[in-house]
């Protein structure tokens, strides 16, 4: 087939816009631009935290003055202003609502056309959300049928309140104030987040999810996810996102800390799809994410699977340390970037324990202008006996214009390892897309049915509700007819 | 611990105060860039382990050490051809000496190049053909990119220049020996230029020996130029005590249907550390990389690569080997950079390691770095220890264990060791490779004076 109609269609397929682009228009109680300690401790009053908190956002803080940003990413990023970011926004009305019909009908339209299973039906879809609108929690469902089973599913700001202890138990044990530039200043001025504990022995009834979601202009969302598994649970966890189109770059800086105690298994999912800017690299999400989860106890499992579509700039690296003997620990991603987005993904593996295994899969698809990187690392540790790790990583790349990188790292120091790595970078084969048209499948379907065949392997992995949005996630990032 | 700071401003007064030796016998052209790369080297330093490419390597140990330079060529006290013998059998070439970075003295007159071959030092070179000398130094080596090669570039004065004119085959390999032999520590700075013209064919194996005790830090750069249809060769056998360190940054630059193979085949020596970048500036050029590295006890060897796929159509091929045993750490870093437009492309890369002890730490940094679209790119990487299936095999049919897992080992070395080009060395590197790998120092048997591992 022709060269030139199979670039058109491919530049059909890559200009699609941004389909979740609106502002909901609530008044937002911020508090002015600008970051200083008077500021954290003004967040810190606001949000009427216990005295350790305080500490802990001002240690983070002085913490992060003396760091820089962090520039060995392959990434092109123009100087970020942290004094022209308001680092505190929490929509006006604050009071505990029990029914839909309390819930601002303007909340209420958004989370409809983003259609998150907010209203009442979401019961038969057996699925609790804990919606985060900007910094604060708007409503918080399905609380009694968890608090039954002694599960703790709620906000940030709320478990500070209701259950101090367990905070103060587990915040920072993972991910240190000290451990990056973007994990001080998240810890410094963390604005809301969620909160999940699972006691001793319990299966969590329902797939736990959140909603993420940056409104309020200018505003950075720093929020926190703990998840803290006991001995024998499991929970399986759902993190997605999309944002309102925006022409001001916005900041975020996430943090996500796991632990999994003996035998217990976490699975967590995520899709992001916030704003990519417009096609001429204008405006769109900086996403800067610490994800890190141990596992702490023996055969304790950890599954991380993403789909990332969105954001002109992400910088992710969702890691487990493989503490416990026999612990495993998966990693499923795909990530796509369109015109100028830029990412820098992957995923580290911390061998510690004996007999740990670790996997990871991880596919880039690039087009337009974009540029897509895959740096991981897997590390094994000197008396970590028995470690075992395959990583592969694959690029696809749909345009001359764009580029596919990886950067692996492999530390190994016990013999008795096994690390294998492998990666490929190329481009549909012209004689895959031969095979389809021959075959009667068009061009454009073809492009479609081969992205979603090479990411199938990720998606699969994904929860159910979660993969039908992910394959349409990927179809929007490449335009509407693919997929 | 001398701090970095410290050390760099020692070469900065080195170079202040060392300047009139510096300059006096070298040409303008090499002064020139000399006064260039030291500014460069200011800015730069010598690199520590926050500079990314050198995050496995810590140079600090290394340089902080009271090291003598030589600023001039200095006299050995014996003949070195006397002593000095290559005794591979049926390894007929042409053999050049150099000393401590600066070429003979007394080597002998090599008769048996073919018309219009040069083989000199740079020093000689660059005033008795300035035309070619000119047209190639410093025009490869990047000194900005990196404070070894600017350090390199500033106190270089002498090291081997290889022309090899248009169309000229040079059958017998021209082997270059490297003895570092001196009654003091030494800090070494060799300088190599080589320019293959074109359709030229050329084979170069180069040997690093140490014959005294003493320690030795080498700070190298080579510079390659392989013209049109040109076909090279380049062995590099590293063989040296546990107190040297040997810091080497290769430049290959490859012309349109170019074919070029190196081998790198690290077999002993403190710390080591082999910088290999290939630029592939015309089309259809095929570069073939290939490094094997035998470690022990606490030896550190480091292998950097970069090839620059700047043109369309070209095909590399990097293939890396290790075994480690005792406490040696070992690094590899690969990046394969396929620049915008360089389409139909073809890159592989790879890099296998056994871990013999729980002692041996190995990283690897495979890299892909990807602006074209038509290209065909793949990379891999293992560390693992031997299929039990193969010994199992092998102890099935009456081999003892410690029988199987040589013959496992020397195996493995040997994928990459079959690549090389010229029969009796193929022959005698496997040969220096089986001993190396029962634990013996391979040490090239007849030569008179053993070197001092």
């Amino acid at each position: 087939m022709a060269k030139e109609e199979q670039d058109k269609i491919l530049d059909e397929v890559t200009q699609s816009d941004y389909k979740y682009g609106f502002v909901t228009d609530i008044e937002n109680d911020d508090i002015g631009k600008g970051l200083s300690e008077d500021v954290i401790r003004m967040i810190s009053a606001k949000k009427n935290e216990p005295e350790f908190m305080l500490e802990f956002r001002l240690k983070a803080y002085r913490h992060w003055l003396t760091m820089k940003m962090p520039e060995w990413a392959y990434l092109k990023i123009p100087p970020i202003d942290y004094q022209d970011i308001i680092f505190y926004s929490a929509p006006k009305q604050k009071a505990k609502l029990e029914s839909m019909d309390d819930v601002d009908p303007e909340i209420r339209a958004t989370f409809d056309k983003l259609g998150i299973p907010l209203d009442e039906q979401k019961l038969l879809a057996n699925v609790a959300v804990d919606v985060v609108m900007d910094s604060s929690s708007v409503k918080t469902t399905f609380k009694q049928a968890l608090a039954e089973k002694g599960v703790i599913f709620c906000s940030f700001s709320d478990a500070v309140q209701e259950h101090p202890d367990l905070i103060q138990e587990y915040m920072g044990t993972v991910v240190p104030v000290q451990d990056n530039f973007f994990a001080a200043l998240n810890s410094a001025v963390f604005s809301d987040g969620s909160f999940v504990y699972i006691p001793k022995g319990v299966r969590c009834p329902m797939e736990l999810s959140t909603y993420f979601r940056i409104n309020a202009e200018n505003t950075g969302q720093f929020e926190r996810t703990l998840i803290v598994c006991e001995d024998d649970s499991y929970v399986s966890y759902l993190e997605g996102c999309t944002a309102p189109m925006r022409d001001e770059n916005q900041l975020h800086a996430a943090i996500v800390e796991i632990i999994v105690k003996d035998n217990a298994e976490v699975k967590y999912s995520t899709v992001q799809n916030w704003y990519p800017g417009n096609k001429e690299g204008k405006g769109g999400i900086y996403n800067f994410v610490t994800k890190r989860g141990i596992c702490q106890g023996v055969n304790s499992k950890l599954m991380w699977a993403q789909v990332e579509t969105g954001s002109a700039v992400t910088w992710k690296y969702p890691s487990t340390i493989l503490k416990g003997d026999g612990s495993s620990s998966e990693f499923y991603s795909v990530a796509v970037t369109n015109n100028h987005q830029q990412a820098d993904t992957g995923s580290k593996m911390i061998h510690i324990g004996n007999n740990t295994k670790s996997t990871i899969i991880s596919k880039g698809i690039s087009a337009g202008k974009s540029s897509n990187s895959y740096r991981g690392l897997v590390k094994v540790t000197k008396n970590c006996e028995g470690a075992r790790n395959f990583s592969q990583c694959d690029s696809l790349l749909l345009g001359d214009k764009c580029g596919a990188h990886t950067f692996p790292y492999l530390e190994i120091g016990n013999k008795s390892a096994k690390v294998e790595h492998e990666a490929t970078t190329s481009k549909i084969g012209e004689d895959q897309i031969f095979y389809c048209n021959q075959r009667g499948i068009s061009t454009e379907d073809a492009i479609g049915l081969i992205v979603n065949g090479y990411a199938k392997e990720v998606i699969n992995k994904m929860p159910m509700e979660f993969a039908v949005e992910a394959q349409k996630l990927l179809a929007i990032s490449l335009e509407g007819s693919v997929g | 611990m001398a701090n970095i700071d410290t050390i760099n401003k020692d070469f900065a007064n080195l170079f202040e105060q060392g300047k009139e030796l510096l300059t006096n016998g070298s040409s303008n052209c090499m002064n020139k860039a000399r006064e260039k790369a030291f500014v460069q080297f200011q800015k730069l330093g010598v690199p520590t382990r926050a500079n990314e490419n050198y995050k496995y390597t810590n140079l600090i140990p290394a340089f902080d050490h009271p090291y003598n330079v030589n600023l001039r060529y200095m006299e050995v006290d014996v003949d070195l051809n006397d002593i000095f013998q290559c005794d591979v059998p049926e390894l007929d070439t042409n053999m050049v000496l150099l000393t401590n970075g600066w070429y003979y003295g007394n080597n002998k007159t090599l008769t048996e190049l073919p018309k219009g071959v040069i083989v000199c030092g740079v020093q000689e070179a660059a005033k008795k053909y300035p035309a070619i000398f000119e047209a190639h130094y410093g025009k490869y080596a990047k000194p900005a990119d990196d404070g070894l090669v600017a350090l390199n570039t500033a106190l270089a004065k002498d090291g081997l220049f290889i022309y090899v004119p248009k169309g000229v085959v040079v059958e017998k390999p021209i082997q270059v020996v490297n003895l570092l032999r001196s009654d003091r520590d030494l800090l070494a700075t060799q300088r190599n230029l080589f320019v293959i013209e074109e359709n030229a064919q050329a084979k170069i194996i180069v040997c690093d020996h140490t014959l005294t005790h003493h320690k030795y830090l080498s700070n190298a750069v080579t510079e390659i130029n392989v013209a049109t249809n040109a076909v090279f060769d380049l062995y590099t056998l590293q063989n040296q005590h546990l107190n040297s360190v040997i810091l080497n940054s290769t430049f290959i630059r490859q012309e349109k249907n170019s074919n070029v193979l190196t081998n790198t085949i690290s077999l002993y020596g403190g710390t080591i550390r082999n910088n290999h970048h290939v630029l592939l500036d015309g089309e259809h050029c095929e570069n073939h990389t290939f490094g094997m590295y035998l470690m022990d006890k606490d030896q550190h060897v480091d292998n950097f690569t970069s090839i620059d796929h700047a043109k369309p159509n070209c095909l590399s091929n990097e293939h890396f080997k290790g075994v480690m045993d005792g406490k040696a750490t070992a690094a590899f870093a690969g990046r394969i950079y396929v620049r915008p437009d360089a389409q139909k492309t073809l890159a592989y890369q790879s890099n296998n390691n056994l871990l013999l002890s729980d002692d041996a730490q190995i990283n690897t940094k495979p890299q892909l770095i990807i602006d074209a679209d038509d290209v065909k790119c793949s990379h891999g990487a293992t560390v693992g220890q031997m299929d039990e299936d193969a010994l199992f095999y092998l102890r099935a049919r009456g081999i003892d264990e410690k029988e199987a897992r040589q013959m496992l080992m020397f195996a493995f070395a040997h994928e990459i060791i079959e690549k090389i080009r010229v029969e009796p060395l193929k022959d005698r590197i496997d040969a220096l490779v089986d001993t190396r790998l029962r634990g013996e120092i391979s040490k090239c048997n007849t030569c008179a004076i053993a070197c001092k591992n």
